[in-house]
């Protein structure tokens, strides 16, 4: 029953504000406005097609390998900074300055350094993603809890198994919201690398699509970055999910006493 | 400023050689904070005698925590020793663990029960089987033994403070250190918890040195109470507690001795709190310290 | 954020360490440059890039761009802001309306603006209005998941101590839902401001239409890399100048409340 309602919940306002679109389209001849109809049938043929190996494998790939290195990078010297917290006073205001420049305008430098190489969409994406993870880390580690601290120095828990039992596992919460950032980051930043020099890629198709007014084709390459951004915000919640189980059952738990 | 007693009080006494595991020798402790310096500790000099139990009870602020964390080897002294066993401690020593007030925070929250008490033995390399009997061990005397696998966030207050005691237990050491262990637990919880830690001191053979504010608390449990000045602190007196060694919260607490002792240390930190305030009307938070 | 143990360093501390941070990263750039280390066809000397950003201060072209960005900027947020309060406290009041509206909202928020660029061109072209769409777009979002939240973060028993004294609706809203609310709301403007500035470089840099991302999208192309780097540093400075502003506000405007919450971790 209370399933059945959960699932009425989540169906009820996106059915019906398809069923209003399909309605308001039904006469339309507006160029811009795409019919659900039409629409779905182009996202099959245009996406169900070789441009799914040819643009969005290679797309998603390095958004992958971008991120994955930003969350190592950023982890680790979030790890450095947030430690030694002369470090920390050190690059606060670099990290600051960092952290505000738009990763977007970087797009530029890096095609000067690197060419309209993967290397450089891969280097745009690390470029933007890694500050949220590593100024993240640095406050994880910072809010590490003093009586937690002593516990593991007069128990003499130190070196890398206080790294790994202590530091790491306390700063997960912050960490995970960076990680977040940083997937979203990135995704933007996989596009917007394609649209500036690229010849393949999912940015670039979109844009083409444009150029070319294929319309029904444009939506659909919204679309799927729609659902890519839909499915990644699953596929971390699962993640955290596991990762952070302790810390949400935690605060319900304080929440409810 | 009451005249300093601690020389007198700690004149050492060759005629009956004790058996000493620690010794804190002219402990000094002065912090500086924005440029000012604060005297927390100023001359702290006491024993604590193998398989005993004792207690430091002083009026609040009075710098126990501070102490504490000097002997544990947290914090470094100003100036002074603490030698534990021999060696002098610089860092925190294998032979001791400590059980912090704040019960809480001092426990992993992503860790189970079971895996808390572990971490310590599981760093220094011990054996799985070991461990698993250590922890096994631990948890059953302190009656957790069937929540070995839940968080400890989904414990109560009391038993949480179980499972930190289990962990000190776990890692065997020769002195159990407590900071204001029950300072943060109701009183039914607290009296039993009194003599849960009564029990397990005797299982394990561990000696014990307990930081609180609670007069009760101190003469009840220990074999012997160092009692503290107000700060900058320095010993006021060191007294044993000549009770029966079976200790029970009814008839312990019924005992003429007991109320003799009570009402000698009540007068003592009650004389050290009015020495700093003449109307004296900080001494109802001892009142109610000294209450259950 | 009080921490035990930390370096006792008293000559280190205030701004001097920081001040030496971007000394020492400047000397490392303008000596990697210099030396060799770096190739300066991709790379100018950090000396020749603040020279160009000081050539800025004096141009009106410049400030007109800056000018623009910020315009984008602000009245972006400012619409954003307004529709994501609004919607937020009306759906978050009704618990029949945020379970209905809680699948399209997580489906609708992941979607990244960027993805709207193509739209954006092909019906407002290279006018103010495509920047505004992305900048909205991105900046609603983050408002509006906050309000949400702060929302349901109502003390309940100031909810029934309302209750029982048979507040009306509106007076519920302005004397319990919106205090609760606040912190959550600056919280949601301080994030969402900062998406909003990217957002308008971003879409001046890819659409053009002016601003200072155009201005990098030209200096780039036109192979001024003094002017490139310049602009960049510019832009770094601007987002640091948004972050600090935004955070001023939120003291002020939070300056009566006891404690000064957290953000939702989302």
């Amino acid at each position: 029953m209370s399933l059945l309602r959960t699932i009425a919940y989540a169906v009820t306002l996106p059915l019906l504000l398809i069923l209003a679109w399909w309605l308001l389209t039904i006469n339309s001849t507006n160029f811009f406005v795409p019919r659900p109809g039409p629409l779905a049938s182009t996202f099959v043929d245009t996406w169900f097609s070789e441009r799914f190996t040819t643009d969005v494998v290679p797309s998603l790939t390095r958004f992958a390998i971008g991120v994955t290195l930003a969350i190592v990078l950023g982890i680790a010297s979030g790890l450095v900074i947030g430690t030694f917290s002369w470090v920390r006073r050190f690059c606060e205001p670099l990290l600051e300055f960092f952290r505000a420049v738009p990763p977007p305008v970087l797009v530029p430098v890096f095609l000067v350094v690197l060419g309209a190489s993967d290397t450089m969409k891969v280097a745009v994406i690390v470029s933007g993603a890694v500050w949220p993870v590593l100024l993240n880390t640095v406050e994880g580690v910072r809010s590490v809890d003093s009586v937690l601290s002593d516990t593991c120095r007069s128990y003499r828990v130190h070196g890398a198994a206080r790294f790994r039992h202590l530091v790491l596992r306390s700063a997960s919460p912050q960490i995970m919201a960076g990680v977040r950032q940083a997937l979203s980051i990135g995704l933007i930043l996989m596009v917007i690398s394609e649209m500036f020099a690229s010849s393949s890629g999912l940015g670039f198709t979109i844009i083409q699509f444009q150029r070319s007014f294929a319309v029904d084709a444009m939506w659909s390459g919204i679309l799927v970055l729609g659902l890519i951004g839909v499915l990644l915000s699953f596929l971390f919640h699962l993640v955290e999910r596991r990762v952070l189980s302790w810390y949400h059952s935690q605060r319900e738990v304080q929440r409810g006493r | 400023m009451a005249a300093d007693p601690a020389t007198i009080a700690m004149n050492p006494t060759p005629s009956n050689p004790r058996d000493v595991l620690l010794r804190v020798d002219g402990l000094k402790k002065t912090y500086s904070a924005q440029g000012r310096d604060v005297e927390a500790v100023r001359d702290l000099t006491f024993e604590l005698v193998r398989g005993e139990l004792t207690c430091i009870v002083g009026p609040s602020g009075s710098g126990k925590t501070t102490l504490l964390r000097c002997i544990s080897g947290l914090l470094e002294p100003t100036s002074g020793s603490v030698v534990l066993d021999g060696a002098p401690v610089k860092g925190p020593p294998r032979g001791m663990a400590v059980v912090f007030q704040e019960y809480g925070r001092s426990l992993f929250a992503w860790m189970t029960v079971r895996q808390n008490v572990e971490l310590p033995l599981k760093v220094q390399k011990m054996s799985k089987s070991e461990r698993t009997r250590l922890v096994d061990q631990s948890l059953e005397s302190v009656g957790l033994a069937h929540s070995a696998d839940s968080y400890p966030w989904q414990l109560s207050g009391g038993m949480q403070q179980r499972v930190a005691i289990a962990r000190a237990l776990a890692y065997q050491p020769q002195l159990l250190l407590m900071d204001e262990p029950f300072a943060s637990v109701d009183a039914q919880t607290r009296a039993d918890l009194e003599d849960l830690v009564l029990r397990v001191r005797h299982q394990f053979d561990v000696t014990v040195l307990l930081v609180t504010h609670d007069i009760d608390e101190s003469i009840y449990l220990s074999d012997r109470v160092v009692v503290l000045s107000s700060p900058p602190s320095t010993v006021r007196e060191e007294l044993e507690i000549p009770l029966p060694r079976r200790r029970d919260q009814v008839t312990t607490k019924e005992l003429p001795e007991f109320a003799h002792l009570r009402a000698h240390v009540f007068r003592l930190i009650k004389r050290e709190s009015g020495a700093e305030t003449p109307d004296a009307h900080d001494s109802s938070s001892l009142a109610t310290a000294g209450e259950l | 954020m009080t921490r035990t143990g930390g370096l006792p360093g008293r000559v280190l501390i205030g701004p001097v360490p920081g001040l030496l941070g971007i000394a020492a990263f400047l000397g490392a750039w303008e000596v990697a440059v210099r030396g060799g280390l770096v190739d300066d066809r991709y790379i100018p000397p950090a000396s020749t890039v603040l020279v160009a950003a000081v050539d800025y201060l004096d141009d009106g072209v410049f400030w007109r761009a800056v000018g623009r960005t910020l315009g984008a900027w602000a009245l972006g947020l400012a619409i954003a802001a307004t529709a994501a309060v609004v919607l937020g406290i009306l759906i978050g009041s009704s618990g029949v309306a945020r379970r209905a509206t809680h699948s399209t909202i997580e489906f609708l928020r992941p979607i990244p603006s960027v993805a709207l660029i193509p739209l954006a061109v092909l019906v407002y072209g290279t006018s103010l209005q495509s920047t505004l769409l992305l900048v909205i777009y991105a900046a609603f979002w983050q408002i509006l998941i906050q309000v949400l939240y702060g929302v349901q973060d109502v003390d309940p028993v100031a909810s029934d101590t309302a209750v029982s004294y048979r507040f009306g609706r509106i007076a519920r809203v302005r004397y319990l839902v919106w205090p609760s609310a606040l912190p959550y709301v600056m919280t949601g403007l301080r994030l969402g401001a900062a998406v909003a500035l990217i957002l308008a470089i971003t879409a001046e840099l890819v659409i053009g239409g002016g601003g200072l991302g155009e201005r990098i999208a030209l200096a780039q192309s036109g192979g001024a890399l003094d002017k490139l780097y310049a602009l960049i540093v510019i832009t770094g400075l601007l987002g640091v100048a948004v972050n600090l502003v935004m955070r001023a506000i939120e003291r002020r405007a939070l300056a009566w409340h006891t404690s000064v919450r957290g953000e939702v971790p989302v």
